[in-house]
């Protein structure tokens, strides 16, 4: 019988010769990852449990992200607490200030993780680094702390959902509306457990940010890992930024799933996720009217620099409309970079866009973007639930930053098509 | 052990950005994040739950981040322990990891009303309900797991194991 790529990814990193759905076991971690949110209690946990060394200072990685720049007193307590530790045991990966990007868009852009790694990281949305065929999956910062002690983690393995997704995509249809259009099928919980293998032709032809965007989201349908077979697409991305050898898993044709999901991409169009739960999902052409205060276009979901280009694309000699605030986050310093050389920070600021430094502080409610009671946005982000980006009665619908883009033009949920 | 106390009933799919919002994740410190568990789920709750009350969900409860603030908040409240159909993945990793203990039952989730006293004994396995007498059982917990929860989490027992 058979292995899924899930599954030889977590046997490679124990010494069993043999695997299985269900089984608890304990793995070598590659690299693991936390932020200045979560760090702070894995170094307390840490130290706690007297460590006194890392188990790798090249295999831990922190980035302070969340309410970076800091945004109020104790915001700045805990980047402290991690930049000390990080310097303290010399982090080789440590981003902070003008170094940092948000985390999940960072990591795979300077090679710290790789394709057949085994990734753990104290932040949900750690699985996006499937995308690269890595087992990535969030975990707590008592996990952090364990990782970073001993180097390795309990894991249950998961079964595997298997994903055969085929047709050739429409124009303004992308890896975002794919994965909102799968979580509309299944459910926040229709993989709870399990690991989502995404594959077939669509999926052979998406570019690497489309399937950084769809592996993201694997944990708003409760999934453990989300995973793509490397294929070209991956050595291309991975190869010049890879300082580390790397290894390429394929699924055994004869491997056991616990379901296949066959879905025909052709006829789709954009998506929308209305409040409260990614999975409340619509085509837009359904979406009806609804009047934003906001569009929020980055996020580790879409905030690459393929994202900018096509909401630049939309925004070009386009003004947002008076009533909505359009806020932009480059995720990453080298992103950031490369939107100003292209001229696209030109289009956003003609378009009175504000231009924000990378930074989750929009996406998750902390800072830089925050509703007040009522309001509404658009957000390229994965998530919104109920106060997720501010007062608790405002309302957040998520999309891809073609739909962000537009809307923002209109003051109301647009396909771009409307323009 | 037996836990008994009072219901506190939510539904399904509490995410962690309702058990503790994120606007209040500037600091780890217990006592700071009790004050605002389940808020943006019953503005209202710490004031009106007392210790050793019990939260009984629905499905997928815990859903969304992995911010171990959320069970902290739980159980730095006073809750002694949750019930729900399903638990979200990383917050059911979380709870043993740091000791708070959860509980799989989607029978009393449908059974029990807010208010109701349950008495759950963890390792006989069955949740009673003190005024009907009424028994559930709940999934046994995996052995591996009894052995973190005996050792007072996963940091205590890795520090044991290395001894
Ligand atoms: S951008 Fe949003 S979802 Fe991504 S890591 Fe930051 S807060 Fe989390």
């Amino acid at each position: 019988m058979g292995y899924t790529i899930t599954e030889k990814i977590l046997m490679a990193h124990t010494d069993l010769k043999d695997i299985a759905p269900g089984q608890l076991i304990n793995a070598r971690v590659d690299i693991a990852l936390g932020n200045d949110i979560t760090a702070p209690i894995a170094i307390r946990e840490f130290r706690a449990a007297g460590g006194k060394e890392v188990f790798d200072r090249d295999r831990v990685a922190l980035v302070l992200d969340h309410f970076t720049p800091n945004k109020d007193i104790n915001s700045a307590q805990q980047c402290k607490t991690v930049r000390e530790f990080a310097f303290e045991h010399g982090i080789t990966h440590f981003y902070e200030g003008g170094q940092v990007g948000v985390e999940h868009a960072l990591l795979p852009e300077k090679g710290i993780v790789l394709p057949g790694d085994l990734v753990i990281g104290a932040d949900s949305h750690t699985c996006t680094y499937g995308a690269l065929g890595a087992f990535a999956t969030g975990v707590g910062s008592t996990d952090l702390a364990a990782a970073m002690l001993t180097g390795e983690l309990w894991f249950k393995v998961p079964q595997s959902i298997k994903f055969v997704i085929y047709g050739k995509l429409q124009k303004w249809v992308s890896g975002k509306d794919l994965i909102l259009n799968i979580i509309g099928r299944i459910g926040v919980d229709g993989a709870l457990y399990q690991a989502m293998e995404f594959t077939g032709e669509t999926v052979a032809a998406l570019p690497m940010a489309d399937r950084l965007s769809m592996a993201n989201m694997a944990i708003e349908a409760g999934a453990k890992n989300g995973i793509f077979p490397p294929d070209a697409v991956t050595e291309e991305y991975v190869s010049p930024r890879a300082g580390r050898p790397y290894t390429l898993y394929a699924s055994d044709p004869d491997a056991v799933y616990a379901k296949t999901i066959e879905i025909d991409a052709g006829a789709l169009e954009p998506q929308v996720a209305f409040p409260h739960l990614p999975s409340n999902v619509r085509g837009v052409s359904e979406a009806g009217r609804v009047k934003i205060d906001q569009s929020l276009i980055g996020s580790c979901t879409n905030g690459r620099i393929e994202d900018l280009r096509i909401a630049a694309g939309i925004l070009k000699n386009r003004k947002a409309s008076p009533s909505v605030r359009l806020i932009v986050v480059p995720a990453t310093p080298l992103i950031y970079r490369q939107a100003m050389h292209e001229g696209l920070l030109d289009i956003f600021m003609d378009a009175n866009a504000v231009i924000s430094p990378p930074s989750c502080g929009a996406c998750l409610g902390g800072h830089l973007g925050i509703l007040a009671d009522g309001e509404t946005s658009i957000a390229t982000t994965n998530r919104n639930f109920v106060g997720r980006m501010g007062h608790p009665n405002s309302e957040v619908y998520l999309a891809s930053p073609a739909v962000a883009a537009a809307s923002a033009v209109l003051g109301r949920i647009a396909s771009p098509e409307e323009l | 052990m037996i836990f008994k106390g009072n219901v506190w009933k939510f539904g399904d799919n509490i995410d962690t950005d309702a058990i503790i919002p994120a606007r209040y994740l500037n600091t780890s410190d217990p006592a700071q994040l009790a004050r605002h568990c389940m808020e943006d789920a019953d503005p209202d709750f710490v004031n009106k739950m007392k210790p050793g009350d019990i939260i009984v969900g629905g499905e997928n409860f815990g859903c969304g981040s992995s911010r171990e603030h959320a069970p902290i908040a739980i159980k730095a409240a006073g809750i002694s322990c949750v019930v729900a159909k399903s638990f979200a993945r990383i917050f059911y990793r979380n709870a043993f990891n740091m000791g708070l203990p959860i509980f799989e039952s989607a029978a009393l989730a449908d059974a029990i009303a807010a208010g109701e006293e349950i008495a759950i004994d963890s390792a006989g396995g069955t949740i009673t309900v003190s005024g009907s007498g009424r028994t559930f059982t709940i999934s046994p917990i995996p052995p591996f797991m009894e052995e973190l929860i005996a050792d007072g989490g996963l940091m205590r027992h890795i520090a044991k194991n290395r001894k």
